[in-house]
């Protein structure tokens, strides 16, 4: 008997459906970037210095993809346990992302650069914060998912719901990486 | 059941399962023996999952909003036509909002913004994508049911919330938003800069967000469904028109949706935590705002992203059905099947790069003005198309006409009278004239407005048996037609020329201009051209209504002879479409009149010698 699940030979519609999301989000975030770039480009636009605790927080979430690898590695080799530690990590990590994102803005602020301020802050911000949006509804997600395999016996069907978990995941993590290389790219 | 996600994976392949299918709840369920088990009145009418009676939940409350966006544009034609007459009747309704019986500057701007809103994205999106994606794409490609019946009706239910808000923002004490339908700042971003900017303008922003999550979660679905669940021989160059441009549809408005999403994220910022995306040296009661550094033109872009790609999502749905309800009832097969679907996606490529023709005049640089121009010119192609292959597929055909074919007919007709117009308007340097008169007007009522509720119309009348497994009555179809044909024409053709001699759209009152008293007689033929039509669409929905309960009960599962595959279901369609297995697909839709059949549906076999379609 093998002791991995086999994926299945088609492609999920589920899946199918979260990559369509995804395309949406993706057109929601060029437009905010887009909307970045034409205002930039009309002057009247204060530089400064991202802080860099947002280099941290790139770590972070980068490490939190690859436990969340970790997770489905685990859940497609029966390894409950190292399954439910992976998983609890990488929520944690996300945690940790969200309070580094709240020590960010409290750093701008203290730089001066408010969120009502000029539109190069401003759009800091809330692009930042959109994003944050995404990862605290991945993180919801992720609670109940790891509520469900600590409550419950291990149910293998579950596979693609870790799959999916982890497909999103890995979009926010590369959407995040995107916008901080966008804004250190931009800022000045 | 409470979360689609977690369940085993929905099989999509049903070829081999007989009676039984595994769906998306993971429930096994027996569709050849008893219809669905423990239905009760809330999941079967309420909350259902069933796309069917999702359909239907979609198009009972997009004709409820096309009753109330219609009874708005009635009721601001009253001040257009009868300037400064007082009509008492109208204080003892609105009260305050029509002091003396003459409607107050702020309650007709309301009404032309609630107007627009309500018909561009309640009616002609939710409604008309709403309606027929939910209830053809399963049906025409052979599935039991959408990839994710929940978050279909998780769909349904964000537009239900959306429109609860949009109706309870009439009844905020400084009324609804009153900024116009496209919403844009500075009158959007600054609360105190008219009555309805602001709790009004709080109110259209959450529905419109509530909104565009129902699109967005009904449009994944959609193009999930056709992509991976229909049946066994459905190849996509079987598919029937109707499912290539609901697909279409749906990828226009995953893509441009999150757009608009984006703009009123930042409006909402600029109006509630003071940021200056918009906003820019704005006085407003002789004092000076905070804001600096914003640029209103912004919005525009953002906006007009989504907002040309959204007409297309209104069209696209009615280009299928009447391209369906013509060939059935032509008795033709339809004239350049490939052709139709290029068409169809060069029309949904070209719809994102021409937003700026809305901003000719925001001092765009005319160069990337005529870039503009020229993409613009060149939607004509696909467009010209399209009309040459519909009058093809008619031409000589052995035509029934049925309500259903006289509005897909109705329909070509009109589309060709607002596409010209929009030849017009998409050069820049007439543009500089004709923009914000009364020729736009009848430019998008024509081409948009009046087209799309004609495909509509074909097709509440060509499915309604499908819906409800009776007929509507014909002779009130008729009369419905021709006054809705000649009435939409009567309203909207004048205004071409009051256009082009400058009238401005978006007045309240042309009083004080000289040069527009010439039209007082003019507008008020419009205002009661207008009222007809109006009380013309009453008629639908008396008929509609009856029918349901009393119509012709249908006695052929096939009515209209049609040979597509929701014509082979019963009558009385259960959830689950078939009650045995899948039917298997063997050629094209259009096999109308062919060696001598009068039509041959797409589940007969291949005959001997004979090639699969087009
Ligand atoms: C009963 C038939 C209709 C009549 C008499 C009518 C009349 C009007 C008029 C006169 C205006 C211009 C108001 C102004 O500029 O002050 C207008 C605006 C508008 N109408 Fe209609 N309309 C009708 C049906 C429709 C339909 C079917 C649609 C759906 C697409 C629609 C969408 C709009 C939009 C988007 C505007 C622009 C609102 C604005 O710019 O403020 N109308 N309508
Ligand atoms: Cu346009």
């Amino acid at each position: 008997m093998s002791t991995t699940i086999t994926n299945h030979n088609r492609f999920h519609p589920l899946k199918f459906a979260l990559w369509l999301g995804i395309a949406s989000m993706i057109m929601l975030f060029a437009a905010l970037t887009s909307a970045y770039i034409i205002r930039k480009a009309q002057g009247n636009w204060v530089d400064f210095r991202m802080p860099a605790i947002f280099w941290f927080d790139t770590v972070v979430i980068i490490i939190s993809s690859i436990t969340m690898q970790w997770t489905v590695r685990a859940f497609r080799r029966f390894q409950v346990n190292a399954c439910k530690i992976a998983l609890t990590i990488t929520l944690l990590l996300g945690i940790i992302f969200l309070i580094g994102q709240y020590r960010g803005w409290s750093a701008m602020e203290e730089m001066g650069i408010y969120i009502n301020g000029n539109p190069s802050g401003s759009f800091v911000y809330v692009i930042s914060g959109v994003h944050a949006a995404h990862i605290v509804g991945g993180l919801v997600i992720m609670l109940s998912l790891l509520l469900k395999m600590v409550t419950s016996t291990f149910n293998p069907n579950r596979l693609v719901r870790v799959e999916l978990m982890s497909t999103y995941w890995h979009f926010v993590d590369v959407l995040w990486i995107y916008l901080f290389i966008f804004f250190q790219i931009n800022i000045f | 059941m409470s979360d689609p996600v977690i369940n085993p994976p929905l099989n999509p392949v049903y070829t081999g399962d007989t009676t039984h299918r595994q769906d998306s709840t993971g429930e096994i369920h027996d569709h050849g023996h008893h219809e669905h088990h423990k239905d009760n009145f809330i999941t079967k009418y309420i909350f259902s999952q069933d796309h069917k009676m999702i359909a239907k939940q979609f198009l009972i409350t997009g004709m409820f909003w096309a009753l109330v966006g219609g009874m708005l544009s009635v009721i601001f034609r009253v001040q257009l036509g009868f300037p400064n007459q007082a009509f008492p009747i109208l204080e003892t309704i609105f009260g305050k909002w029509a002091p003396g019986g003459i409607i107050s500057p702020d309650f007709y701007y309301m009404l032309i913004t609630m107007h627009g809103t309500i018909l561009v994205f309640f009616v002609l999106t939710a409604g008309l994508s709403g309606t027929f994606a939910n209830l053809l794409i399963p049906l025409q490609i052979g599935a039991r049911d959408m990839a994710s019946p929940f978050l279909n009706m998780l769909s349904y239910w964000f537009f239900f919330m959306a429109s609860v808000v949009m109706l309870a923002s009439f009844f905020l004490p400084q009324g609804a938003s009153d900024v116009g339908w496209t919403a844009y700042p500075p009158l959007s971003a600054v609360h105190e800069a008219s009555p309805g900017s602001g709790a009004g303008m709080d109110f259209w922003l959450i529905g419109m967000a509530l909104f565009i999550f129902s699109s967005l979660l009904g449009g994944l679905n959609y193009i999930t469904t056709v992509l991976n669940l229909r049946t066994k021989g459905m190849s996509m160059s079987k598919m029937p028109l109707t499912i290539w441009a609901l697909l279409i549809t749906a990828v226009l408005g995953l893509l441009s949706f999150p757009v608009l999403l984006g703009a009123a994220i930042l409006l909402i910022f600029d109006r509630t935590i003071g940021t200056s995306f918009y906003l820019d040296n704005i006085f407003i009661n002789g004092h000076a705002l905070p804001n600096d550094g914003g640029n209103a033109i912004l919005y525009q872009h953002l906006f007009w992203f989504l907002g040309h790609p959204e007409v297309y999502i209104v069209i696209l749905p009615a280009f299928g059905l009447v391209s369906e309800v013509l060939a059935t009832n032509a008795r033709k097969p339809i004239f350049g099947y490939r052709a139709m679907i290029l068409s169809l996606l060069a029309i949904a490529i070209i719809a994102f790069v021409v937003w700026a023709h809305h901003m000719f005049v925001t001092g765009l640089n005319p160069f990337v003005a005529s870039v503009f121009v020229f993409l613009t010119l060149l939607v004509a192609v696909p467009s010209a198309i399209k009309v040459f292959n519909w009058i093809a597929t008619v031409w000589q055909g052995n035509i029934k006409f049925a309500p259903a074919m006289l509005f897909a007919i109705g329909f070509v007709s009109m589309f060709i009278s607002g596409g010209l117009t929009g030849i017009f308007l998409g050069n820049s340097a007439l543009d500089i004239e004709l923009h914000d008169t009364y020729f736009v007007v009848a430019h998008f009522h024509i081409v948009m407005g009046i087209s799309a509720f004609f495909g509509m119309f074909a097709g509440v009348y060509h499915w309604f048996p499908k819906m409800y497994g009776r007929l509507m009555n014909n002779t009130l179809g008729y009369i419905h037609f021709w006054v809705t044909m000649v009435g939409a024409y009567m309203i909207f053709w004048p205004m071409h020329y009051m256009g082009l001699a400058g009238v401005p759209r978006r007045y309240y009152s042309f009083d004080a201009f000289q040069s527009f008293n010439m039209f007082g007689g003019l507008n008020e033929f419009i205002t009661m051209a207008a009222m007809l039509v109006f009380f013309a669409q009453l008629l639908f929905l008396i008929n509609f209504f009856y029918s349901i309960f009393y119509g012709r009960k249908l006695t052929n599962e096939n009515p209209w002879q049609s040979n597509t595959l929701e014509w082979t279901t019963p009558i009385k369609t259960g959830h689950g479409n078939w009650p045995g297995d899948l039917p298997t697909v063997y050629r094209w839709p259009y096999d109308y009149s062919k060696n001598g059949d009068e039509y041959i549906p797409q589940t007969t076999p291949l005959r001997e010698g004979e090639t699969g379609g087009h």
